[in-house]
């Protein structure tokens, strides 16, 4: 059951993201930072932990989860320090996300060829 | 699409060449997006059960590795050539996931590899990938503070 | 007079193409024309470390093929005329630097390869050379890096989006006879009918082309039935009927001796979208199987129309639409001479 709901959900973000692709001529980049910034706002009023709740890996695999994790972090810091630790915390808790790309994105173009 | 003013000539060209464009398929590419895009978020479920199984981490912290492996997985398959043909299948079901941010990142460090380490591969790696940064951090901070203050006045 | 009309070159001395070097990558070697290239690569590569490397080879083999088949040397050649796709042609410019002919590099777009044929004729026509060498390519790697995303990245083509078409293509020409004739070229004005969409070069370039064809009808007083065929460069399907459509409007009927590289260099079946383009598009389908249909009499008299858009990605960042170019040469099968 949560597979299926991980595929669901996930599914129908992906399917939104075609949407705005197709119809409104967005750019994948266009796409993802938009995505990125709703992720945020709905974290903001406190509907994506609900969504993960509900959905799982459905919800967390999306590029939303990001503006999500981002908030988390910076609010997670903010209860400690104040306001100021709405920057301290930013990148807290995607620390893995972004270290992890630089790190495969790197070692993956070291040893690899492009194939065109 | 364009912020240019267009001339009656242009709009008239535009028009009239309608009839004769090929419209996208949009059914067929919501249905690959969909299809995609959710078996991409049922493998990281699968990962997600994994290390909450076999490892030390609870609901709220397995997002971390989750997406870390992802991104790994994402990341070969974008040296071995196969990402590109599974995004021109999938369309946003391939981009919208995070291995999608991998692929940015690793096709863009891949694609100026010839430039060299430092600035070839180091300098382009954020190219694409990099906006999602950007607009993440800025979203994030405004959003926060709008939070923080909130919750201090109420 | 040599200016006949308004864009159109008639040229006063006989020219003909000497020799032509053709050179392409696997995906053009798979499809229909796969037996009249001169070269062929299995590989995108062309065994060479960048995709960079191996445009410029595919450019060099072209240009050494080229010059073997008419037994000349470099030391023969009075003008190099070449351009690409990429920024400052450096393609070109490099290869120049190896070959130390008297060099103009020329940027046209996918147009190149007609605007360096037509400037070399002219060139000789004019007494300033004797035997002019022009040569365009294109690499599918180094175009989608440079116009669109790294090779590797995920983003999804449009059905209206073309193929960069991997391949260079060089012809040398002189005044001696041979079976290929050049006879006039028509110049082309740049035309913007408000695409500024980059993954749909078809409906832009459609009106250059579109505009070129019609005012060499109108400056020659000939009509399409003149032609055995109307070839344009990389329409593709997305600007072949539009074309088609366009000039039907000016009351000129070309729907049954039109074709386009970008269709023939092709099959259907290959992933390629609406069809190939690039410089090499027109410059191999034209110097490889088109020359070969007039050498056999297959065909007599041909119109060769290449089409270029003359953007690049910041320009399309800037939000603003694409510029688009189209010059036509007119070549002839010729009784005269040559030992091919």
């Amino acid at each position: 059951m949560e597979y299926l709901l991980a595929f669901i959900v996930g599914g129908l973000i992906c399917v939104v993201g075609q949407l705005l692709m197709d119809f409104c001529k967005l750019t994948p980049a266009h796409v993802t930072s938009s995505f990125v910034v709703a992720g945020a706002l709905l974290d903001g009023f406190g509907l994506y932990d609900q969504l993960i709740q509900f959905a799982g890996a459905g919800a967390t695999v999306p590029i939303t989860s990001f503006g999500h994790s981002l908030l988390h972090g910076a609010m997670a810091e903010a209860e400690q320090h104040g306001f100021i630790g709405i920057a301290m915390g930013i990148f807290q808790l995607t620390s893995a996300g972004i270290s992890s790309a630089i790190l495969f994105g790197f070692i993956v173009a070291v040893l690899f060829k492009p194939k065109g | 699409m364009s912020k240019q003013k267009l001339t009656p000539e242009q709009q008239e060209y535009k028009e009239k060449i309608k009839p004769l464009q090929p419209k996208p398929p949009y059914l067929l590419n919501v249905a690959k997006a969909f299809l995609v895009g959710g078996l991409i978020c049922a493998i990281g479920q699968g990962i997600s059960n994994f290390y909450l199984t076999f490892f030390n981490f609870n609901e709220q912290t397995v997002g971390n590795p989750t997406v870390a492996t992802l991104i790994l997985i994402a990341a070969l398959l974008t040296g071995f050539g196969v990402y590109d043909k599974i995004g021109q299948f999938a369309g946003a079901g391939s981009i919208v996931p995070v291995t999608g941010f991998a692929n940015a990142v690793t096709s863009a460090a891949l694609e100026h590899k010839s430039e060299g380490l430092v600035l070839g591969v180091a300098t382009n790696l954020f190219k694409l990938a990099g906006a999602v940064i950007v607009f993440g951090a800025v979203s994030a901070y405004i959003v926060g503070m709008l939070r923080y203050l909130f919750q201090m006045w109420f | 007079m040599k200016l006949t009309g308004k864009q159109t070159w008639t040229f006063s001395k006989e020219l003909y193409i000497a020799s032509t070097g053709t050179a392409v990558g696997p995906e053009e070697a798979a499809g229909p024309l796969g037996e009249t290239y001169d070269l062929t690569f299995k590989e995108l590569h062309c065994g060479q470390d960048n995709w960079e490397l191996a445009e410029r080879h595919l450019l060099e083999q072209s240009i050494n093929i080229c010059l073997q088949k008419a037994e000349k040397q470099p030391e023969d050649v009075d003008l190099f005329l070449s351009g690409d796709l990429i920024n400052q042609t450096v393609i070109a410019n490099y290869t120049a630097r190896q070959n130390k002919i008297p060099f103009l590099g020329m940027f046209g777009a996918c147009s190149t390869s007609m605007e360096t044929l037509a400037l070399g004729a002219a060139l000789i026509d004019g007494g300033f050379a004797n035997h002019v060498l022009t040569a365009v390519s294109s690499h599918n790697a180094t175009a989608e890096r440079q116009f669109r995303y790294p090779t590797e990245y995920g983003g999804q083509k449009p059905d209206t989006a073309t193929y960069t078409v991997t391949g260079a293509g060089a012809s040398l020409v002189g005044t001696e006879p041979s079976p290929i004739k050049i006879t006039s070229a028509t110049i082309g004005r740049v035309m913007d009918l408000g695409i500024s969409d980059p993954f749909d070069m078809g409906s832009a370039m459609a009106p250059a082309a579109a505009d070129t064809i019609a005012t060499h009808f109108n400056d020659t007083g000939r009509t399409p039935t003149d032609y055995d065929l109307i070839i344009t460069g990389d329409l593709s399907s997305v600007g072949t009927p539009i074309l088609k459509q366009l000039l039907q409007e000016k009351k000129f009927d070309i729907s049954s001796n039109h074709q386009d590289c970008g269709l023939l260099v092709y099959r259907p079946d290959q992933p390629v979208f609406a069809g190939g383009s690039g410089c090499a598009c027109s410059a191999v389908v034209t110097y490889g199987h088109l020359l070969e249909e007039l050498r056999n009499g297959k065909l007599k008299k041909i119109l060769v129309v290449a089409t270029g858009a003359l953007m690049n990605p910041m320009m399309i960042q800037q939000k603003e639409t694409i510029p688009t170019i189209a010059h036509g040469v007119v070549l002839e099968a010729s009784s005269k001479g040559g030992h091919e």
